[in-house]
């Protein structure tokens, strides 16, 4: 049995709070290892790139006493973008990174909006603890064992990881279906998946389905024959 | 029967008409994403977005209580998260920024962390006596503190430092030099995290290295020469190294003794105002590497010069620290 991730409640104007799953070590670590990987190609990719250029030949090695230029074209802009990718992506996406972005997580002050400058700043120089002793050990012993899935940096800076809601809204229900908002949901969700779902299976779930609702629609056939049949009678059924 | 029939008929009738609006969510949704992007310039869209919000935390809590295991529920949930963001997200100007860090916030932390200065400078000096002390007793120990050309160049009566410009270029120079004594710096507050003893370790031992250091250095008749390299940038590197150890000493006291807020929320307090020195420290040592760089190896300038560059850039050091270098604006008589 799945359990829904802990959520964080924001207080609200309105009265109604804003509520905030919280991401664990599993989004963290994917996010982690996405990011670790771009910044990497990317800081590789200058280099290469700017070394190339500068050497004028087809060889990527530094010069046996390097000059100032060397340094300041080659290695310093790669260094950056290796260390501060971080800072600077969450201060420009408002939480968020490549890596955060693919799983579906970003970063947020307490009350719900985009941290700060400094807040992120703080939460990105505290990697130098949470990286400690090595491959994140104390950052992800903090994420398991605080309530709210905390690293280090996310402690000192007053952040918290959260999941992004699903941004697809479902195709509303018409006044008066027989099908509440759950089944209208299942049955659409059935009928979009339709083509990648194996026949067997997609006329057993159809089945199912129709076997539940059909009744209360009335007028559309229970369980018919054949799957072109079973998806019109789904089809019916969202529109009854 | 009946009763329960009616309600479900009611509760469907009240899910019906709340889908209804799903168009206003998707405006509001677009309208929250375009204003938190900045990619709306029309004042129409910024007063519309109270309504929406307003609207958008009304259908949430019917959806709550009607829908709550459907994506439409998790759908309103995400909107109501993203216009919450939006409009709670403050205005913030960098320029402005800056200058309140530096005008107002820094003088007020500096003046709060006090007693935390004067005890990591005293802790400092300690050190720097007592690995003074060491090798002034015991020469041989050297081997603990520095590297094997140090000892060997010293030995030879020569300063590590002679000649280096001719081996690295001043501008590489200046980078590693304030890129290592940033992420010193940087290592200083943060091992705060570890009850201050991390912070205690790191200007321990860089006191007692450099209290070493100028023993083994005066034994070989190069202390003025030492002096003389160090002089321009060391007034304020050395200063800055007391700096983040007051940081990280604040922050690990505030893990020690919370006083009336839970350990977390003191340790988030502490980091965010010790942040604020560490921040002034990160912009002075860009300087004192600068100087370290292209004045203090570069034997064109004389002793008096690098005197003056040193007390100069100090005083400029204090002056920003106690907020004496950026007056605030008076207020109209």
């Amino acid at each position: 049995m799945s359990r829904a991730a802990p959520e964080v409640s924001v207080d609200s104007v309105t009265g109604i709070d804003v509520s905030l799953a919280l991401a664990g070590p599993g989004a963290r670590s994917y996010a982690f290892l996405i990011d670790w990987h771009v910044r990497l190609l990317l800081a590789c990719a200058w280099y290469a790139a700017a070394a190339l250029l500068y050497n004028g030949t087809l060889s990527v090695s530094a010069p046996t006493s390097p000059p100032g230029r060397w340094f300041a074209l080659v290695l310093l802009p790669a260094a950056a973008i290796y260390f501060l990718y971080h800072w600077v992506l969450e201060l420009a996406m408002r939480g968020r990174t490549p890596g955060k972005r693919a799983a579906g997580v970003r970063v947020v002050a307490r009350d719900g909006a985009a941290p700060g400058a400094a807040a992120l700043l703080i939460r990105n120089v505290f990697r130098l603890i949470d990286c400690l002793p090595l491959c994140y050990g104390v950052g992800l012993l903090a994420v398991m064992l605080t309530r709210e899935h905390l690293r280090v940096g996310d402690l000192a800076a007053g952040t918290l990881l959260v999941y992004e809601h699903a941004a697809t809204l479902p195709a509303g229900l018409s006044p008066g279906s027989a099908l509440d908002a759950t089944g209208a949901e299942i049955v659409q969700e059935l009928l979009a998946r339709w083509p990648g779902i194996e026949p067997e299976a997609r006329a057993r779930l159809a089945r199912r389905v129709l076997e539940r609702y059909a009744g209360a629609a009335g007028g559309v056939p229970a369980a018919p024959e054949g799957e072109a049949a079973l998806r019109q009678a789904l089809e019916r059924l969202l529109r009854a | 029967m009946s009763a329960r029939g009616n309600g479900a008929t009611r509760a469907r009738a009240l899910t019906a008409s709340l889908l209804e609006r799903a168009n206003r969510w998707r405006d509001a949704e677009a309208r929250a994403r375009r204003l938190a992007r900045g990619r709306s310039d029309d004042a129409g869209d910024a007063t519309r977005m109270a309504d929406d919000y307003r609207m958008l935390a009304h259908d949430l809590a019917r959806a709550r209580t009607l829908i709550p295991d459907t994506r439409t529920r998790e759908y309103l949930e995400g909107a109501y998260a993203r216009a919450h963001a939006t409009l709670h997200h403050g205005a913030w100007h960098a320029g402005h920024a800056l200058l309140s860090l530096f005008r107002d916030e820094l003088p007020a932390v500096v003046r709060e962390l006090r007693l935390y200065i004067l005890w990591s400078t005293l802790i400092f000096a300690l050190t720097v006596a007592a690995g003074y002390a060491l090798i002034g007793r015991y020469p041989e120990l050297i081997a603990l503190f520095a590297s094997p050309d140090l000892i060997a160049s010293v030995e030879h009566g020569r300063l590590w430092t002679e000649g280096l410009l001719n081996i690295v270029p001043s501008a590489v120079l200046s980078v590693q030099i304030l890129a290592n004594n940033i992420v010193v710096s940087l290592f200083a507050y943060c091992a705060g995290f570890f009850f201050g003893l991390g912070t205690l370790y790191i200007l321990g031992l860089n006191g007692l290295m450099l209290g070493a250091v100028f023993a083994f250095v005066g034994q070989h008749g190069l202390r003025a020469a030492l002096l003389s390299f160090m002089v321009a940038h060391g007034c304020v590197e050395l200063s800055v190294m007391c700096l983040s150890g007051a940081a990280g000493a604040a922050v690990g006291e505030a893990l020690i003794r919370p006083g009336n807020v839970t350990r977390a929320e003191s340790f988030r307090l502490a980091a965010a105002r010790s942040g604020v020195l560490l921040a002034a420290c990160a912009v002075l040592l860009v300087g004192a590497g600068l100087i370290e760089g292209f004045v203090s190896p570069d034997p064109r300038f004389p002793p008096w010069s690098r005197v003056t560059i040193g007390v100069l850039y100090w005083l400029l050091m204090a002056a920003l620290l106690t907020g004496r270098l950026i007056p605030r604006r008076r207020a109209p008589d």
